[in-house]
């Protein structure tokens, strides 16, 4: 293993930025920042506070849209990853991320800040199979 | 549901977003650098899940001490410690789609808002495989409506 890319300072400012907005969201609606929920709600019959979870997405989008216009290096114009794999990815996570109740925000950040056994261990097996997934597509298929 | 609220919720999706977009974790190159611990190693993302978690650690535990949030009578957070097939399962799925495409769903979402083919096949098909969860396991998962605040 060697160390490359490494970009410490704006992952820990991006990072505290992430966490301000699961704070904003805590004191104002009292509920977990997690976007496969917040997100997956809009999709399934059932959901009641459609409104809530829309103002949510529709600030990511708005954020997205800052984005382009101030730091459009944060969209990179090309996938490393063929377009086949990419649906399976998508169709893994959004089964894996409703199924087991959240994602990397829900789980990784929101729970973990709260000490839940739960995401914690949500968080070490889906960071576990991320590392042996990656371990066999780059090391073991040797693909890229 | 007041509009003043959704203004929070709102705020709240934006300052995310331009998060996520200043960790680099838009970035599918750079997900997948960090999971590829064996080979050339990019540490970022845990960088971004430590900027993230001493902030919400924080600031999370001095809102926790309000009787209520601004806009709503309680606070609506899990409070199960079961350790489910369920949970472990639905996570393990999803480590290995994140491996494979580099995306979990906000990058997903964020990227998709400037097109591409890559995140915009990723969303789309990360929306289906959460209506298939949905009708796969629907009489589980409405009688709990916490699990919706993921």
């Amino acid at each position: 293993m060697h160390i490359v890319n490494f970009t410490p300072l704006p992952a820990l400012l991006g990072g505290a930025l992430v966490g301000l907005a699961a704070t904003v969201l805590l004191l104002s609606h009292g509920k977990v920042a997690g976007i496969s929920g917040l997100y997956g709600g809009l999709f399934v019959p059932g959901t009641t506070d459609r409104p809530f979870r829309s103002a949510f997405v529709g600030g990511l989008v708005a954020g997205a849209l800052l984005l382009l216009i101030a730091l459009p290096r944060a969209f990179p114009t090309t996938s490393p990853v063929a377009l086949p794999l990419v649906a399976i990815a998508g169709l893994l996570v959004g089964f894996g991320t409703r199924l087991g109740n959240g994602c990397t925000s829900g789980h990784g950040v929101c729970g973990i800040s709260r000490l839940s056994y739960r995401s914690m261990a949500a968080t070490a097996t889906f960071m576990a199979t991320g590392f042996a997934t990656v371990f066999v597509t780059h090391h073991v298929l040797g693909g890229n | 549901m007041a509009s003043k609220g959704n203004l929070f919720a709102f705020a709240s999706g934006l300052i995310f977003a331009v998060g996520l977009g200043i960790s680099g974790m838009t970035s599918q190159d750079k997900v997948i650098g960090f999971l590829d611990i064996s080979g050339a190693w990019d540490p970022s993302l845990a960088f971004v899940m430590i900027g993230a978690i001493a902030v919400h650690f924080v600031a999370g535990r001095i809102v926790r001490t309000r009787k209520s949030p601004l806009f709503d009578t309680k606070f609506h957070l899990p409070t199960s410690q079961d350790l489910d097939a369920k949970l472990l399962t639905g996570a393990a799925l999803f480590g290995i789609g994140w491996g494979l495409g580099g995306f979990c769903p906000g990058p997903g979402i964020v990227s998709a808002v400037k097109g591409g083919a890559a995140p915009l096949v990723f969303v789309i098909t990360m929306t289906l495989g959460m209506i298939l969860q949905h009708f796969v396991f629907a009489p589980r998962t409405k009688s709990a409506p916490a699990q919706a605040a993921r």
